[in-house]
């Protein structure tokens, strides 16, 4: 092990606490998301276990409501959107952009506290009385009619909204102005391009969905009218200026996991990625049409049927840019000397499911389908199939490639293989027959549904304890890893980027010497040619 | 004005007045067009000027004449932007009544 | 970049305010500016979405926005203009003399910027009494008096009309903390020609606050004035 590293520079907890250093930040962070996973999670059981059985015998129909928007809020607040930009994003940026920090690590640091103090205060209105609008506070109940905590669970989430903002915007000008000499945009890891865009959606998003709380909390505190229907108000407004920002979040969610995916794949494929520029550029696209789609959400909410219209071929038009990455992924890997290690099964787990996940998406964006199944289990299947299939495989993917470079130890590589595969099934067993259950009507969010769908409930509960089992391995083997796991080395994978070209774990200051690049990204070696000769 | 930083563009004092003089009209004329009758005219006229009144404070006041491009899109952008927020929520909202549902 | 610029990176490279990850000052200084615009992009986007309900509901009832609009006293709000753009231009004198390293001069604007700021907000408050007297609160409990035929959607005007302007006074106050801040620093000798971008920062988002304003005035005062001559 290296002598000098981020992690033994100092060791006394005010070292932690006050950090600057983005590499403990991520980890901070990583701390963080993994409480909330944990919690989210919680209540994901509890839903589990009320739906093995018809009747809603476990938990009453108010207790229900509160579980399940707890889950959500927890999962898409508190661990979706910070989940790899803050962690993996902030431990990497620099190092890929071969600098010593980002722009601002005051602000990096603040923007942890924000995340950590909004989440705290959202776990509070679980004490408060909980919430019960579902994660989405639908207008009016959310702002005349519910009893529960509204208000001090959306403050949570504007806090939140915050840290969320100052990240993208930290991102933002780190990438601009502190990349290595030589290393200009188009000889950027894929990563950053993806991180780039996340940061777009989030400069560019999340501010609509703080004034949105705002004018709820404002109605629901001062009993402004703004939404109320009693005073002409539509609630149908809000869903526009809620979903113009939550549409775009879940490629907050998902473009981070994409451009792990392309790192990974480069690294274990060991070759250039196949149309760097348009997997490079495929991620911008996804960023600024995201933004042009919102209104799917709303099919049956009452806008015009002119506007629902617009708004499914908008939507058709943004899978264009995610097919194009993952014909470029199956194009790279196509003839390449893979080594099926644990990230890369991570991140065939993520194609495949990400795949379906999308295909389904795709259905959805087709009005007619899509007024069948709303608010039906067919929805929480898709979503959960790309928000789940996708962002957190390409979490744990990235988690398992850079673990040696964070901690300068290998993990158990067959354990990493076997919890790989476990989530895979786990996953597909929970959330597969919710497909097929919607698709034949269940709707979501009850506690009680009818004997019919009693068999898909049973297998997706099955499933959901086999994921948790999956999910539970790698916290024991990586936390074991720590102290027990073999010296990884400088660059374990055989990988390029400038990440690999400083020790492991790295200095606080990155590197010993400034880098200079004079190489394109993944400029690897083509012993391929040998092989086909 | 010298100008002895290049990169530090210092703006000329008298510059600076004469935009203030420029709101100052801007204001007084967005007054006097309120309480006179153009019709559907008012309101384009008075939003004429407090965008141009805007364009002005951004350009002087704030700099972004002499501006790296990066800002120029930093601010295109974000109208950009907002205007996708507002022409496809009206969107809808102006399509309201054509057809219903059932 | 320049010879100068070059000379100018050795001659600061101890510069107190030099952060360890950036080359130099001026690099520093840029990565601020770019940081607070792009923040300024989230400011936009957030009065964005007010404005946009705002919009929405105009289109829906424009004879109610027009009387509720009429109900609002002028001349506050022009003043209050006028006293925004004025603290506009010291705010702007106040950067320049940063630039040419007048600290007395900096001192001395950044000071009469806050008293508008403040006399802004005082006027603000007053209207916002006159509001409450005249019945044209729609909320809080309170009795909402308007002429019968608009009585609902001018509950969504004055609604507006609160979120908005109170959202652009809570900015000033926010911004009013920022110039104490300033104040600080300034006496402190901490600005100097080569480094001012917390004054050049502050100032960008002091006109931002304005350019709001410069908004809100002609929307939410004058929509109706030339058909209903009611305040
Ligand atoms: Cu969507």
């Amino acid at each position: 092990m290296p002598t000098n590293t981020y992690l033994n520079a100092a060791t006394t907890l005010k070292s932690w606490l006050l950090t600057r250093d983005h590499k403990r930040i991520a980890l901070m962070y990583i701390a963080g998301i993994t409480f909330f996973f944990g919690i989210g999670g919680f209540f994901a059981a509890l839903i589990r276990l009320e739906l093995v059985t018809p009747a809603g015998d476990l938990l009453t129909d108010e207790t229900y409501n509160k579980v399940f928007t707890m889950h959500g809020v927890m999962m898409v607040f508190f661990v979706l959107i910070p989940l790899i930009p803050a962690s993996l994003g902030n431990f990497l940026l620099p190092l890929m952009l071969g600098t010593k920090d980002v722009a601002f690590p005051k602000l990096n640091l603040l923007s942890f506290y924000v995340y950590l103090f909004g989440s705290l205060f959202t776990l509070y209105a679980i004490v408060a009385g909980g919430l019960d609008t579902g994660w989405t506070f639908y207008t009016p109940f959310s702002t005349v009619a519910s009893t529960s905590a509204v208000v001090p669970a959306a403050l949570g989430i504007f806090i939140n909204g915050f840290s969320s903002i100052l990240t993208g915007l930290n991102f933002m000008v780190t990438i601009h102005k502190m990349r290595a000499p030589g290393l200009t945009w188009f000889r950027l890891p894929l990563f950053v391009w993806a991180l780039y865009a996340t940061s777009l959606i989030q400069v560019l998003g999340t501010p609509v969905v703080a004034i949105t709380i705002v004018l709820v909390a404002a109605e629901r505190i001062f009993g402004f009218g703004l939404f109320n229907p009693a005073v002409g108000g539509d609630p149908v407004l809000f869903q526009h200026l809620f979903w113009f920002y939550s549409h775009p979040a879940v490629y907050i969610m998902i473009l981070p996991a994409m451009g792990v995916v392309s790192e990974v794949i480069a690294g274990m494929a060991r070759k250039q990625i196949f149309g760097y520029s348009f997997v490079a550029f495929s991620s911008l696209g996804i960023a600024i049409v995201g933004f042009l789609v919102w209104g799917h959400h709303m099919f049956v909410a009452g806008q015009s049927i002119y506007s629902a219209l617009v708004f499914s071929v908008l939507t058709f038009i943004v899978a264009i840019p995610s097919a194009v990455k993952v014909f470029n992924w199956t194009a790279t890997m196509y003839k390449g000397s893979i080594s099926w290690q644990t990230p890369m099964i991570y991140v065939a787990g993520f194609i495949g499911l990400f795949a379906i996940g999308g295909l389904t998406g795709l259905f959805l964006a087709a009005m007619g389908l899509d007024i069948h199944v709303t608010d039906t289990y067919f929805i929480v299947a898709h979503f959960h199939y790309v928000m789940v299939g996708g962002a957190i495989m390409g979490y744990m993917a990235g988690i398992h490639y850079w673990w040696p470079k964070i901690t300068g130890r290998m993990y158990n590589e067959f354990l990493g293989k076997v919890s790989a595969a476990i989530v895979f099934i786990g996953f597909n067993l929970t959330f597969f027959p919710q497909f097929i259950a919607g698709y034949a009507g269940m709707p979501r969010r009850y506690h009680a549904y009818a004997d019919a769908y009693q068999v898909w409930n049973v297998l997706s509960s099955a499933g959901a304890s086999i994921l948790a089992v999956g999910f539970t391995m790698p916290l024991l083997y990586l936390a074991w890893s720590l102290k027990n796991g073999e010296i990884a080395g400088d660059n374990p994978w055989g990988a390029v980027g400038l990440e690999w070209n400083t020790t492991s774990p790295p200095p606080t200051e990155n590197f010993h010497t400034q880098p200079i690049v004079t190489w394109d990204a993944y400029e690897y070696p083509t012993p391929v040619e040998g092989h086909v000769v | 004005m010298s100008d002895n930083h290049n990169q530090h563009h210092i703006v000329p004092l008298s510059t600076y007045y004469t935009i203030f003089l420029a709101l100052m009209v801007g204001t007084a004329l967005t007054w006097w067009v309120a309480t006179i009758d153009l019709g559907a005219m008012n309101n384009v006229i008075m939003l004429t000027i407090a965008v141009t009144k805007a364009t002005l404070v951004v350009l002087f006041f704030m700099h972004v004449k002499y501006s790296s491009k990066l800002i120029w899109l930093a601010v295109g952008g974000s109208i950009f932007f907002l205007l996708i927020l507002i022409v496809l929520t009206l969107n809808d909202y102006m399509a309201r009544g054509w057809y219903t549902f059932g | 970049m320049s010879n100068g610029a070059a000379v100018a990176h050795d001659a600061h490279a101890h510069h107190p305010a030099l952060a360890h990850h950036f080359e130099s000052l001026d690099a520093q200084k840029e990565a601020s500016v770019l940081g607070m615009w792009l923040f300024l992009v989230t400011e936009i986007l957030f009065f964005g979405g007010a404005l946009t309900a705002y919009m929405i509901y105009r289109t829906w009832y424009p004879d109610a926005f027009a009387v509720a609009s009429s109900e609002i006293a002028i001349l506050p709000g022009a003043i209050n203009t006028a006293v925004l753009i004025l603290s506009s231009l010291t705010m702007a004198l106040a950067v320049h003399a940063a630039q040419t390293g007048e600290r007395g001069k900096i001192l001395v604007f950044i000071a009469i910027t806050m008293v508008l700021g403040a006399a802004f907000l005082g006027i603000k408050a007053y209207e916002y009494h006159e509001k409450y007297v005249e019945g044209h609160i729609p909320g809080l409990g309170l009795p909402f008096r308007f002429e019968e035929e608009y009585y609902r959607p001018a509950q969504i005007f004055f609604s507006i009309y609160f979120v908005l302007t109170g959202l652009h006074a809570l900015h000033m106050i926010i911004g009013l903390g920022i110039m104490t801040w300033m104040l600080v620093l300034t006496r402190k000798g901490v600005i100097t020609p080569e480094y001012y971008a917390p004054i050049e920062i502050s100032g960008l988002y002091w006109h931002f606050v304005d350019i709001v304003w410069i908004f809100l005035f002609p929307l939410l005062y004058l929509i109706g004035r030339h058909v209903h001559h009611v305040g």
